[in-house]
């Protein structure tokens, strides 16, 4: 088969985190609760209700525009976008059309290791729709409920000019851009939960100069469906064109369990969404100072914190990697490392100890009981050689399930730091009485034996002595050895 | 006690003799709903009677104890409220067969000021479907009879709120004016309508029709009332983004009596045309005459722009309004057409029996203009044409205070006269949409009678200038002397 061009657009939408909807005052937490138990009058679009707009979520959206590189056009125009359905009380949605909030952005990635530049069209603010829900088994159902609890959340909308070109790509700028809408606070981007949801627009073209036929695809809830749907996409339409056969466009659903792309209606009875300015909300321009103030609190981005993080703490691409994908675990790495400047040591016990821990209690670092100062009274006596790395895991597991300082847990599990050297001498001397090899090895000047006799009491101690205190102990019983032997000739 | 004791009654005089105990809020209240039993056979002026909760709340009243100086500013005054304003509680229909069943889950703003102000709630009255129309006969519940002569139209959309004040069924009513709603009815009946500028008053719980035109206004039996109205309703609402930050009415914003005479008079060329009946532009010539006569400064002013105003009314409305009756989609309430459908179908024929002919006319007018392809021909131009008329008002307004016009062309008509044209009965509406699309106030004044058929006076002031506007109202109110309507049951037309 002849080469293909690919080009893929997406649309995102991303709940934004508001305390309250867009144009009313009910809450947003609405994550499993009874239906219909967050609207009032105005969500419900009930006759004679009037929306007034959100200012927060205007600035979290203006926040995201202009982390998005965007233009920020401050003058704040809602249209109406008319069409009908049973999700939508108003039978239009409050949207922006020709006046987004930004334009002209850009987004840079990585993408398979190479850093990639996606241009940002526009982002606007609109307002959720409810919720759909079947009762029973048959399709169509016997009946059909709206949740309308979703209804009138404020989404911003992130629409890419068509930059991306393979289902990699995508699945990276959209993993790119959940960390950033995470980073700058303005949406918790859960696609599982619906409160970051993707759109695509796919085209393919046998020449890279033109645009194939586009094809939207819909209903993808996760990243990997996304990654998933696109490339069964590709392959549909590659076969298709392989056949000869005329792609035509369409919307296409992603089903999940059957792993393919389903054709909804075609596109040719195209709708006219009629809008116009919502004469309910009257234009309004967002002060200069709000957006300065705006521009002068972002905070650093993924990218830039892993630069910074690779330059000033001397970290690898890798380990920078993990920990500037979720802001806050960067923000608890570096408070950590102002209690202790170890930053390779620090990071090392942060990427594998820290990350295992919150994985096996499914928690993010915000949620969970460790604060950067209760892990470095811990790893202060790990670098101060007080405990052993092994007893300082068990403990440190201990304090991300109880909460408790690194001293209760020491002190409850009984350990002992052994730093009474007598009693480690005893075991000294049972180890060197039982590795006469070893000695043998070491005296001759072989280095390795050392950490291997060293390793022997850990282990008898279970782990429990200091290696530093050991290793001393060893030091001075293994010259004493050395002066007994030297003068003595072999028989 | 009898209505005819109370036909001249001002708000003031109702609270002066609460607080002096010669009667009742529950007197008073009972009076209303003799009267009402009396007349609403003849008139049809509600759409619902709440009389259980109307004598419950004064009954309420009277037991609160309030002190002679802290009486709430409508304090045991009956009231009645179009349809399309929400009382929680309350049907709320906008006179349509598509909300039969809708019963408001809250208070209008508006409401709840009433409320706080201490007023007994009557009931809903009657109106064109959604307000669109301009002489009731659009009800989905039949029709209004003008209580002045049972033969005509009570005018529209707010022919319900108009005829039972003008029948003293109710001493004042709450209306609304998107193009002439409250004006056009109150000069049919005889009584006074404000439409106070746009933004003036919060229009939350107020249904839609066309959201940038619609006001909500006081229809009164005189100025006095008016203004005291007024004052209770208007004011910013954070709930209403497109209400005014601007404060609420006051008395003291009217001009010291002294002032009056000082106000000049514009009268727009325009609005003295031969299409004006010249029993209307006659009896306002005597009554400019008069003010001439009084030393007012009357000058001649142009609004040139005047002719585009209906048909760049009847473009920006009805785009305006098929978006807001979209919500009318028999899912979630209202009239909901049952059957095995699919739910386009569902859609297409619960609209199709739920709304009248003459407001699935405008859903598809509206829809057209803002269709892809005519929204520059038609939704942008007239915007563009809106913002023209507008300027010729501001202009007009460098050179005087008040303008001085009929409010409508024509006396009041016969059922069926005008019905069966729509362009016709657009044109009863033809000088009091010019104003609302300019968003500025305007009141509407009995000047006089043709027979018994009463004569409209249109006073118009420059945006918030209602201070300016009422003041000069009862000054003209108290010079003209018109006496105040009371029809008796079904008059014979010559007893008027
Ligand atoms: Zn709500």
């Amino acid at each position: 088969m002849e080469k293909c061009y690919l080009t893929i657009g997406l649309e995102v939408h991303c709940q934004l985190l508001t305390k309250a909807k867009m144009f009313c005052r009910c809450g947003t937490d609405y994550i499993g609760k009874e239906p219909n138990s967050l609207v009032c009058p105005v969500c419900m679009g009930l006759p004679g209700s009037l929306p007034v707009m959100n200012r927060k979520a205007m600035e979290l959206a203006i926040r995201t525009a202009m982390t998005l590189h965007c233009e920020i056009l401050p003058r704040v125009i809602f249209h109406r976008k008319n069409y009908f359905y049973p999700d939508l009380p108003k039978g239009y949605q409050i949207s922006q059309f020709d006046f987004p909030i930004g334009i002209n952005g850009t987004l840079e990635f990585m993408g398979q290791g190479e850093k990639k530049k996606v241009r940002i069209k526009r982002v606007h603010v609109e307002e959720d729709a409810g919720k759909l829900v079947h009762e029973g088994l048959n399709i169509p159902s016997e009946c059909s409920g709206v949740d309308f609890n979703r209804c009138g959340i404020p989404l911003v909308e992130i629409v890419t000019e068509p930059d991306l070109h393979s289902p990699e790509d995508a699945r990276d700028y959209l993993t790119m851009l959940r960390s950033i809408v995470r980073y700058i606070g303005v949406s918790d981007g859960n696609m599982e939960e619906g409160s970051l949801r993707c759109d695509a627009n796919i085209s393919l073209s046998l020449t890279e100069k033109t645009m194939g036929v586009k094809v939207e695809v819909k209903n993808m809830n996760s990243f990997r469906s996304v990654y998933h749907a696109l490339e069964f996409e590709l392959s549909r339409q590659q076969k298709c064109l392989a056949e000869g056969k005329k792609l035509f466009p369409e919307t296409r659903h992603w089903d999940e369990t059957r792993g393919v792309t389903v054709s909804s209606r075609g596109k040719e009875e195209a709708q006219d969404y009629r809008y116009f300015p919502d004469p309910d909300l009257l234009p309004h321009t967002i002060e200069q100072v709000i957006l300065n103030d705006i521009q002068s609190n972002l905070p650093e981005l993924p990218l830039e914190k892993k630069e910074r993080f690779m330059f000033d703490y001397e970290l690898t691409e890798t380990e920078a990697n993990v920990l500037v994908q979720d802001c806050s675990l960067a923000n608890f790495f570096e408070s950590c490392i102002k209690e202790l400047n170890k930053p390779k040591f620090i990071a090392n016990w942060v990427i594998t100890e820290v990350l295992k821990n919150l994985n096996d209690l499914r928690q993010d670092i915000q949620h969970s009981k460790i604060t950067p100062a209760a892990l470095m009274d811990l790893l202060k006596m790990v670098d101060r050689k007080e405990i052993s790395g092994t007893i300082a895991k068990s403990v440190l597991e201990d304090m991300f399930q109880s909460g408790a300082k690194a001293k209760d847990v020491i002190a409850k599990k009984g350990i002992s730091f052994m730093s009474n050297e007598k009693e480690l001498e005893k075991i000294v001397h049972q180890i060197i009485e039982q590795n006469p090899q070893s000695i043998a090895d070491y005296l001759s000047g072989k280095e390795k034996a050392l950490h291997f006799l060293i390793g022997q009491v850990m282990k008898v101690t279970r782990g429990q002595a200091s290696p530093e205190i050991v290793k001393n102990i060893l030091n001075k019983e293994l010259s004493a050895e050395r002066s007994l032997c030297g003068p003595r000739e072999p028989f | 006690m009898n209505i005819a004791d109370l036909r001249h009654y001002s708000i003031e005089e109702y609270k002066k003799a609460y607080r002096s105990k010669e009667f009742t809020p529950t007197a008073v209240t009972r009076v209303f709903f003799d009267r009402i039993r009396e007349l609403e056979g003849d008139i049809h002026a509600f759409l619902a009677i709440d009389e259980e909760g109307a004598m419950k709340r004064a009954r309420e009243l009277e037991e609160k104890k309030i002190s002679d100086t802290d009486f709430p500013p409508l304090y045991g005054i009956p009231i009645a409220v179009k349809d399309n304003i929400c009382v929680k509680g309350l049907q709320a229909t906008c006179g349509s067969r598509i909300l039969r069943n809708f019963v408001a889950p809250y208070d209008a703003t508006v409401v709840e000021k009433l409320k706080k102000a201490g007023v007994i709630i009557l009931g809903k009255t009657n109106m064109d479907e959604f307000a669109m129309g301009s002489s009731t006969e659009n009800s989905g519940y039949g029709p209004t009879r003008n209580p002045l002569d049972r033969e005509r139209v009570p005018g529209g959309s707010s022919g319900g709120s108009a005829a039972c004040v003008a029948a003293l069924e109710a001493p004042l009513s709450l209306g609304s004016d998107t193009g002439g709603s409250v004006r056009q009815p109150a000069a049919f009946c005889g009584i006074v309508g404000l439409r106070p500028t746009y933004g003036r008053v919060s229009r939350y719980g107020l249904v839609s029709f066309a959201s940038s035109l619609d006001q909500i206004g006081p229809l009164t039996r005189t100025v006095d009332d008016c203004i005291t109205l007024f004052e209770v309703i208007s004011g910013q609402d954070e709930r209403d983004s497109t209400c005014a930050p601007y404060p609420p009415f006051s008395r003291n914003d009217i001009p010291k009596d002294e002032e009056i005479p000082k106000i000049r008079i514009g009268i727009p060329n325009e609005y003295f045309t031969p299409g004006v009946d010249p029993a209307i532009s006659g009896r306002i010539r005597e009554v400019i005459d008069l003010l001439v006569n009084k030393g007012f400064p009357v000058i001649n002013v142009s609004l040139p722009h005047t002719d585009f105003g209906l048909e760049s009314y009847y473009i920006v409305a009805l785009a305006e309004a098929s978006s807001n009756l979209a919500r009318y989609d028999g899912v979630l309430y209202g009239f909901r057409k049952e059957g095995s459908f699919t739910l386009q179908e569902m859609y297409t024929r619960t609209r199709t029996e739920g709304f009248g002919k003459e407001v699935l006319r405008r859903i598809v007018l509206g829809t057209y203009s803002l269709s892809s392809g005519y929204y520059d021909e038609y939704y942008l131009k007239g915007m563009k044409v809106r913002t023209l008329v507008r300027k010729d008002f501001e202009a007009s307004f460098q050179n005087c205070d008040l303008l001085l016009t009929p409010v409508t062309p024509c006396l009041p008509f016969r059922f069926g006269e005008r019905s069966r044209d729509p362009y016709q009965m657009y044109l009863a509406d033809v000088f009091t949409i010019p104003s609302a699309m300019a968003g500025i106030p305007g009141i509407s004044l009995n000047c006089g009678y043709q027979d018994h058929l009463p004569i409209g006076l249109q006073i118009l002031s420059a945006p918030f200038a209602e201070g300016k506007l009422l003041g000069f109202a009862r000054y003209l109110e108290k010079l003209l002397s018109i006496p105040l309507p009371f029809p008796e049951k079904m008059p014979r037309k010559e007893s008027l």
